[in-house]
């Protein structure tokens, strides 16, 4: 291929001065964890912890990507943010390749330079798509983008990774997709902060709404009734989706989001999120962790790497077979394969 | 380093509401390793040079029936260039007069596949094209 190759000083420097083609090339070498995309991201690294990154999951139909089309607008009509959208969509497992066709719904959005739309491939990555959408992010917030929306499918455990990356997520249904909730086959629900009910004009809204409340009534009751001391005692929670309350339980707002209805409302949903946040300790509670993942995740892969440089092929395979003839025990072929890193 | 993937921009550009050959061969590329990012219809030239940048492509694929190409096509050259993307291979599809082929070689399109072009070849030729 024949790319010029820009030295990554001026990468970062051209990204921090708002130059679209060296933070698009940067992408993708981070994309690719280039050297030049770590070097890269080292230096833009104090750059970041400005931008608030939203998340949007859920199953495929349930109009996610229309949904993120609106809260770009509002966010760039109402506040004049400048918004950073990462599409996910899944690679084929056969063949690696994808089609990613999330800017489809997103046309209102274009001939604005405030906004910037990425589509990205989940790459059948084995816990690797998280560093990446992290690394990706990373590079949006040091160039600026105030809002960072990464819109995935949520489906496997890889993609439930990429939707904990946000400060915000939301969790999208649709009525009529079936009898059972989509998200919670899916396993995300759990770490929904809202939940959108989106195609909210469609038969069935009611069900769907109805089936959202009893999960988070199981997840968190609103009333306790307990026995102390012999009399039955009655406690109520917090008021749903109230910034003001020690825990934040996540409310369900419903959206037309090809018609715009619902948005500004889900807006100040999220608002209500990121106050709670800040008021609670969560925000940086969630950046440490974000964090600690980050760095534990390197370090591993950086242990295995070492590993995979100190012991060969065939002295792996040699420890293997032994272990099949019940010659010796996996503990001990551990042992003896890691003798030069361990102490 | 994860290995490259050759990244494919599927475009509409005008008013031609015909999409399925551009799906056929998105599908195409996809089945042969490639990301391939579609626009959707009704796509201006503006639109696509911008689609172009944000997604860092390797290769932009023109799809259209209308008779417009040569209007649109050196408007989308012209602009690709300007942001910086004069490397991006540019080829068409769709239904392209014979006549037309030499300008749009001098152009600097990469390749002109018609209605009896197999996605075989396609997918070739957009390799042979990347790694030049």
């Amino acid at each position: 291929m024949s790319h010029y190759k820009i030295n990554t000083m001026t990468y970062s420097q051209a990204v921090l001065n708002g130059d679209r083609l060296a933070l698009t090339r940067l992408l993708t070498q981070v994309e690719n964890d280039s050297p030049e995309g770590r070097a890269a991201l080292t230096e833009l690294f104090q750059h970041t912890g400005k931008a608030h990154i939203i998340g949007v999951t859920g199953s495929p139909g349930t109009g996610k990507s229309s949904l993120v089309n609106q809260l770009a607008l509002h966010y760039r009509k109402s506040q004049n943010k400048r918004v950073a959208v990462i599409a996910v969509d899944p690679s084929s497992p056969f063949t690696g390749g994808a089609v990613l066709g999330d800017r489809v719904r997103m046309r209102d959005l274009s001939g604005d330079s405030g906004v910037f739309i990425r589509s990205m491939a989940t790459r059948g990555s084995l816990g690797g798509l998280a560093q990446s959408t992290a690394n990706m992010t990373q590079v949006f917030d040091a160039a600026g983008f105030e809002v960072i929306i990464i819109e995935t499918v949520g489906a496997g455990q890889s993609e439930v990774d990429v939707a904990k990356l946000a400060h915000t997520t939301l969790v999208v249904e649709a009525p009529g997709l079936g009898d059972d909730i989509q998200a919670i086959k899916a396993g995300i629900l759990e770490i929904a902060d809202i939940l959108v009910i989106n195609k909210a004009d469609r038969a069935g809204v009611e069900n769907t709404e109805r089936a959202l409340k009893s999960m988070l009534d199981l997840a968190h009751p609103t009333e306790h009734v307990f026995q102390h001391h012999g009399q039955s005692m009655r406690t109520v929670a917090p008021v749903q989706g109230s910034s003001s309350a020690p825990m934040w339980i996540p409310p369900i707002q419903k959206t037309v989001a090809t018609e715009g209805r619902g948005i500004s409302e889900l807006g100040e949903s999220i608002a209500r999120h990121v106050a709670h946040l800040t008021h609670s300790g969560d925000w940086s509670l969630r950046e440490k962790n974000r964090l600690e993942v980050e760095l534990d995740a390197l370090i591993r892969e950086t242990l295995v790497n070492q590993f995979m440089e100190d012991v060969s092929q065939q002295q792996y395979d040699d420890a293997v077979q032994r272990i099949i003839q019940r010659e010796i025990s996996p503990y001990e072929a551990m042992k003896s394969l890691m003798k030069g890193m361990l102490k | 380093m994860t290995e490259k993937k050759i990244r494919v921009l599927v475009a509409k550009p005008g008013l031609d509401g015909h999409d399925r050959g551009a799906k056929v061969v998105a599908r195409a590329l996809r089945d042969a390793g490639m990301e391939v990012i579609y626009t959707g219809l009704r796509q201006t030239p503006e639109m696509i040079a911008e689609a172009a940048l944000q997604e860092d492509v390797d290769v932009v694929g023109l799809s259209i029936l209308s008779g417009a190409h040569m209007a649109l096509t050196p408007r989308v050259m012209e602009l690709l260039k300007s942001n910086g993307q004069g490397h991006v291979k540019v080829f068409l599809g769709g239904i392209i007069p014979d006549e037309d082929m030499e300008s749009l070689k001098a152009m600097g399109v990469a390749g002109v596949f018609g209605p009896g072009a197999s996605t075989e070849d396609i997918i070739r030729d957009v390799e042979t094209a990347v790694k030049a």
